[in-house]
């Protein structure tokens, strides 16, 4: 809890400015990775729900269906949403280079609802989830093949401290 | 004297007719591109290098012919027989042309010239065009009259009037473009807003890349930018002043995305694409305001709305068929009609400035195309095809598209590039670095 404690020392400090842009704890999402997010040997710790839990889903080609295997994440991540109740999350939407640029953000869109409405089917509070779409803009993996393209049709679970209002 | 009295609506270029026609039929004569869908050799023209009236006047002088010159090359229907072929030079504008001379190198067209420079620094330029065959003057001789900083711009104009009279269209080289410029690798990518003129010069950046920027859009009239922002962490679209670069935030609902606008063709009104809940539709809105007005609602995902240039239609895309196709709606929404229907997925439709064709993006065969069809799906054409080309944007006179091309790979990166309407001349558009997403201004004014 030691690190929890700090972690949130740093946000406050931070002052949690921005009403849409909390403080994040980031791992390949959209905004880069930074250092507030604890040990992994920590459950209660963002570390863990990134790297433990696993913050993202990945999709088949022009879906935003969440299947079986994701459904399994998705069901982890709001069992531990409901257990660390002081966090919030923003889900971000990706596609992969091979679509126009309107089009994937539409898709990105459709991805991080589909999460959204599973998380929320979990037991998650509509009020603690945000969705955004980063069309193809933030790919995590640049090759272009589908071995990479398969990484960016994803969707992420962005944890956050504070409000999302 | 059509294009006389177009080009006086100048206001920082004041342009003025040199003599007065001696006939009111404007004089076309033999010399004449039309541009179709033909294989077309490049009509050889000599552009004099003009004549320095003054001594301040020397450097602009040459340049200005450089650009006319390059103007003409760029379009593909020209080609420029070199200075050092030259039989003749011309050192004085009000001499009688010696046809011969220009016949002897197998130049169709010739363009004379003057400058000089006064002594606040504002340039004045003389100019005119030869049908060297016919051995007479193409059109009136005209004026053009700037500052010194505006130099390229009156070469633009130069090239537009000889390009009309010689094409008999309007011209497209007093133009600007916006597009996205990027840096860093491909997992980092910074962009930011910049404006250029058509040919590459005169780079400004609009905004700094804090934030990602994508797909700015021009108004009808050039002064003011679209385009989507994340500056608040989540896509808006925003609205910037040119000329002071200000922007803000169209106001839209809570808890939604915005992104793609464009202008209709008056000015006022924006049509983008609003999502809520995962859904994507289209919307429209006062550009100072008020309430956004749904235009579809399927639960299907409609981007990408452009209006037809007399403001009665918007062609989109849509996935409501289970794949990206173009429909085409009234502006005030209701039934739309799908008009592609070819193999792939289409998106991206622009409406031609003369309402004749709409230019779009295709994916088929994992490959992407740019093309144009006419408003009713038929006459379909491909431009081009790449691993990645998207987003077509139309020069004001309708005859040619700037489009995004990315390269593959980790190291991929996009640039701009042109293509005539009929699939011939494409170019590689220089800038700086990567860039992306242009969109063409209307002729300035």
């Amino acid at each position: 809890m030691k690190h929890l404690f700090k972690i949130f020392l740093l946000v406050s400090a931070l002052g949690v400015s921005a009403c849409t842009n909390p403080g994040r704890f980031d791992n390949g999402g959209a905004a880069g990775a930074d250092t507030l997010n604890g040990a992994v040997s920590d459950p209660a710790s963002p570390a863990y729900f990134q790297q433990v839990v696993g913050d993202r889903i990945l999709f088949l080609v022009n879906q935003s269906t969440v299947n079986e295997s994701a459904r399994a994440v998705l069901v982890t991540q709001a069992r531990w949403m409901l257990q660390n109740p002081e966090y919030t999350a923003i889900i971000e939407g990706h596609a992969d280079e091979r679509g126009t640029r309107e089009y994937n953000l539409a898709l990105g869109a459709r991805r991080a609802n589909s999460v959204q409405e599973f998380l929320i089917s979990q037991g998650i509070s509509a009020s603690r989830l945000r969705t955004v779409t980063f069309g193809k803009e933030r790919p995590v993996e640049i090759c272009s093949a589908e071995s990479c393209y398969n990484q960016n049709r994803r969707a992420v679970t962005v944890l956050a401290a504070g409000g999302l209002s | 004297m059509r294009i006389f009295q177009a080009l006086t609506l100048a206001s920082t270029l004041a342009l003025a007719a040199l003599i007065q026609p001696v006939s009111a039929q404007e004089n076309r004569g033999p010399l004449r591109i039309e541009i179709t869908e033909g294989v077309i050799e490049p009509l050889p023209f000599a552009v004099a290098s003009f004549v320095a009236e003054n001594a301040a006047a020397a450097e602009f002088a040459s340049q200005i012919s450089q650009v006319v010159a390059a103007d003409l090359t760029g379009t593909g229907l020209f080609r420029e027989i070199p200075a050092d072929a030259f039989v003749t030079q011309i050192t004085n504008f009000a001499s009688p042309v010696e046809y011969a001379n220009w016949k002897a190198i197998k130049a169709q067209a010739l363009i004379s010239g003057s400058v000089s420079a006064g002594v606040n620094g504002a340039l004045t330029v003389k100019f005119r065009v030869f049908d060297v065959y016919a051995e007479a003057q193409l059109g009136d001789g005209l004026q053009l009259g700037g500052s010194a900083r505006s130099w390229r711009r009156i070469a633009h104009k130069v090239a537009d009037v000889v390009y009309s009279r010689i094409t008999g269209e309007g011209g497209y080289f007093d133009s600007r473009v916006v597009y996205v410029a990027e840096t860093g690798p491909k997992d980092d990518r910074r962009k930011r807003l910049a404006v250029m003129d058509y040919d590459g010069a005169n780079v400004q950046y609009l905004t700094d890349s804090s934030a990602i920027v994508l797909a700015p859009r021009f108004s009808p009239k050039g002064d003011r930018i679209l385009y989507t922002s994340y500056e608040t962490g989540f896509p808006q679209i925003m609205a910037l002043d040119v000329g002071s670069v200000q922007r803000r935030a169209l106001p839209v609902p809570a808890e939604t995305m915005t992104f793609a606008p464009r202008f209709s063709p008056d000015g006022q009104t924006v049509v983008f694409s609003l999502s809520r809940g995962g859904n994507t539709d289209i919307y429209k809105m006062a550009l100072n305001g008020g309430t956004p007005q749904r235009l579809t609602s399927t639960t299907a995902i409609e981007t990408a709305p452009s209006y037809s240039p007399d403001g009665s239609q918007i062609v989109f895309e849509s996935d409501r068929s289970g794949g990206q196709q173009l429909y085409i709606m009234p502006a005030g929404g209701g039934e739309a009609r799908r008009i592609s229907f070819g193999q792939g997925r289409y998106g991206t439709p622009v409406w031609s400035p003369r309402g004749d064709l709409i230019a779009f993006t295709k994916q088929s065969k994992g490959r992407f195309h740019i093309g144009v069809m006419r408003t009713d799906g038929s006459e379909e054409r491909l431009l081009t095809a790449s691993f990645l080309d998207e987003g077509p944007s139309w020069s004001p006179n309708g005859r040619v598209i700037m489009f995004t091309r990315e390269t593959q790979g980790a190291s991929g990166a996009p640039s701009l590039y042109t293509v005539d309407i009929t699939g011939r001349n494409l170019r590689r558009l220089r800038t700086e670095g990567a860039a992306s997403d242009p969109a063409w201004s209307p002729l300035l004014k």
